[in-house]
């Protein structure tokens, strides 16, 4: 065999080589701490009332922002809820990756992950369809995934109704998910792609980082329903329209203009900046 | 190039293009492939235990099926009677190959039967209407003058004749509407109309049937007069007929005596008869009358959403608003890319009228049920 053809030949291999999902699987299984090196202040003290910046929404999204009490989550069937797939990376919580392991094939067939207050969620990799679309559907939701390279991407289906954020922002039933899981040594990235039909006019993408933490452990988290406020049964807190108080807090302590606090596609991208020089600042009403 | 390189070159198209078509294939195989054996448009999904759910014969139907036969909530559509029976009888086909023996019933406590030959398909003994509307009751005739309901007591003559045809239970006055013949409407075939009805909040079937106890809840003047909820107290599954649908915002058949308020206290009773498993999810199950299997906390999210354009009509009406004023300032608007529409049975105006209508709009308000708290 000639010296080129031996070249051309480890080419022709390294290529089979990459197409062969088996040997470009990455290992996710261990302990990760969250690293709030993006959007801090939404992770841990949680987003302000109002702030819808830079996040596609439509004007039922934020009509139902907008209606939202937070005394709606002292509701018997609000207490125990925990954060949905999607906006789980966002908390500030730990979070544990186990893996599932064929005993015959040693293939890995599915990624577990859970974090404080979550339920297991599984991401499947053996090849097994979606359920129906009127099955159950799960904070969870149902995952499958498969490799791209050394890249899991997963798709995600059969969510319940969830948020974008966690103060009032909806995010729907009918929303599907993709994240792009990728291991960069003791870091882990999560790309997460949050297409919803009923109130998102575009993708809503974010990033969330981990750092591999090998002395972690995620305690128990048990959940106790009790009755936190006397009220009657059926009683739903929320805001009549156009009578929350508190939706321009966020625009006057940060002087924004009211209008780009409103979020929608248009304030996500460069061109929105020229303008915001033309929008006056928030004042307080009667001002 | 020597042989040898093109060799490789050979093995490695052919290990690429292996490779791709059997990524392309099981992605094909994820896609969802129509039962097999079923008519176009049918799907069994299981919810838990005996009980499973037929969809695309008109409402869900939630099917019993056991060894004790079988019993449905609510019948479907009247074309769909002959699909749906054989789509049932292909289900028990298939369940009793799997299931063992097993001793509740009184044909099956002997021990020495054969146990590699079937027995037959136990037939339908009971349908249950949650409600009146076609989609609902439409198939009743066919479906139960296949079945064979349990009989004794005080029978003259042939024990048989008193058993011919599945019960149909329900509230009253899906009778009396079914027998009224309203507005016109020629009454339902006597097959078709219930055979045991109630008048109180509750009825129970008097015995265990495929192994747990069936409740029926009556809840007035939801969507229609005579409403009533399904409970399976073994599986823990409750049907719910129009009560609560995820495809559209509830229907409200003023006509048939329903109110807006009535639906939210009947949303609120589910609530009250569910226990979720975990992190309020799963648990009892809830099937509504359309679209997909739920639990609680999807019926929290919905009872949520009704309260409160409940508790905006409300406001409007008690501002003498009329009902163009009331459809103008879109009560429904945070909701409507999710529920509403604005063509086919059920559009967001027929919803908004319906609520207007029964919270009194136009008129002295009426008295309000459970009320949300709004700001």
């Amino acid at each position: 065999m000639s010296q080129m053809t031996r070249r051309l030949a480890f080419v022709v291999f390294a290529s089979v080589v990459s197409v062969s999902p088996v040997l470009a699987q990455v290992d996710f299984s261990g302990e990760w701490a969250p690293r709030m090196w993006e959007d801090q202040p939404e992770r841990v003290p949680g987003p302000d009332l109002g702030d819808y910046l830079g996040i596609p929404i439509n004007d039922a999204a934020r009509l139902r922002a907008e209606a939202w009490d937070a005394s709606i989550q002292t509701l018997p069937e609000w207490q125990c809820r925990p954060h949905s797939a999607d906006y789980i990376w966002r908390g500030p919580s730990q979070l544990r990756i186990s893996k599932e392991v064929d005993p015959v094939s040693r293939d890995v067939v599915a990624f577990h992950a859970e974090w404080l207050r979550s339920v297991d969620r599984a991401i499947y990799l053996d090849g097994r369809p979606h359920p129906p679309a009127d099955a159950l559907h799960t904070w969870a939701g149902f995952s499958t995934a498969k490799w791209d390279g050394d890249i899991l991407t997963v798709t995600v289906t059969h969510l319940k109704e969830g948020y974008l954020r966690r103060k009032g922002l909806p995010r729907s039933d009918q929303a599907i998910l993709t994240e792009h899981w990728i291991r960069n040594g003791d870091y882990l990235t999560i790309v997460s792609i949050v297409n919803d039909p009923v109130y998102l006019t575009e993708p809503f993408i974010r990033t969330t980082d981990y750092e591999l933490n090998l002395n972690q452990q995620i305690p128990p988290y048990p959940c106790g329903v009790v009755q936190e406020i006397d009220r009657k049964e059926g009683d739903v807190p929320h805001y009549l329209p156009g009578t929350n108080p508190y939706t321009k807090e966020f625009a006057i302590r940060h002087g924004l203009p009211v209008e780009a606090t409103r979020g929608g596609a248009a304030t996500m991208y460069p061109d929105f900046k020229e303008k915001l020089k033309t929008l006056p600042p928030a004042k307080q009403d009667g001002k | 190039m020597s042989r040898c390189f093109w060799l490789l070159v050979t093995v490695a198209a052919a290990f690429f293009i292996t490779a791709s078509s059997a990524r392309i294939a099981a992605q094909q195989g994820a896609r969802q492939q129509p039962a097999p054996g079923l008519a176009e448009g049918l799907q069994f999904l299981p919810v838990r235990g005996n009980i499973y759910v037929l969809q695309g014969a008109g409402a869900n139907i939630t099917v019993s099926i056991g060894r004790d036969g079988v019993l449905m909530v609510d019948s479907g559509l009247a074309s769909m009677g002959d699909q749906v029976l054989a789509a049932i009888r292909r289900l028990q086909a298939q369940l009793d190959l799997r299931e063992k023996p097993v001793g509740f019933g009184a044909e099956t406590r002997s021990t020495v039967a054969d146990r590699h030959i079937e027995s037959p398909a136990k037939p339908i003994r009971y349908i249950i209407n949650t409600h009146v509307h076609p989609d609902h009751v439409g198939a009743n005739e066919l479906l139960r003058r296949s079945g064979a309901t349990f009989t004794g007591g005080n029978v003259a003559g042939n024990i048989a004749d008193a058993s011919e045809g599945a019960a149909i239970l329900a509230h009253e006055a899906v009778l009396q509407r079914m027998t009224s013949g309203a507005e016109g409407a020629t009454p339902a075939p006597a097959d078709a109309q219930p055979t045991d009805t109630y008048y109180t909040d509750t009825m129970k079937l008097s015995h265990f049937f495929n192994g747990e106890g069936v409740q029926l809840i009556h809840q007035p003047s939801a969507h229609t007069d005579g409403d009533t909820l399904v409970w399976f107290r073994g599986s823990d599954v409750i049907a719910a007929g129009d009560l609560y649908s995820t495809t559209t915002y509830p229907i409200v058949d003023t006509k048939l005596g329903g109110s807006i308020n009535g639906v939210v206290n009947g949303l609120n009773r589910i609530l009250r008869l569910s226990i979720a498993e975990f992190r309020t999810e799963g648990g009892t199950l809830v099937v509504p009358g359309h679209g997909r299997l739920s639990d609680s906390a999807d019926v929290a999210y919905y009872r949520d959403m009704v309260t409160i354009i409940r508790d905006r009509v409300q406001t409007m009406v008690a501002k003498g608003m009329t009902l163009e004023q009331v459809k103008a300032a879109k009560p429904t608007l945070d909701y409507d890319p999710r529920y509403g529409a604005t063509s086919g049975p059920w559009t967001t105006d027929q919803f908004v009228e319906a609520a207007y209508v029964s919270l009194g709009g136009g008129k002295a308000a009426a008295p309000r049920a459970s009320q949300g708290r709004s700001k």
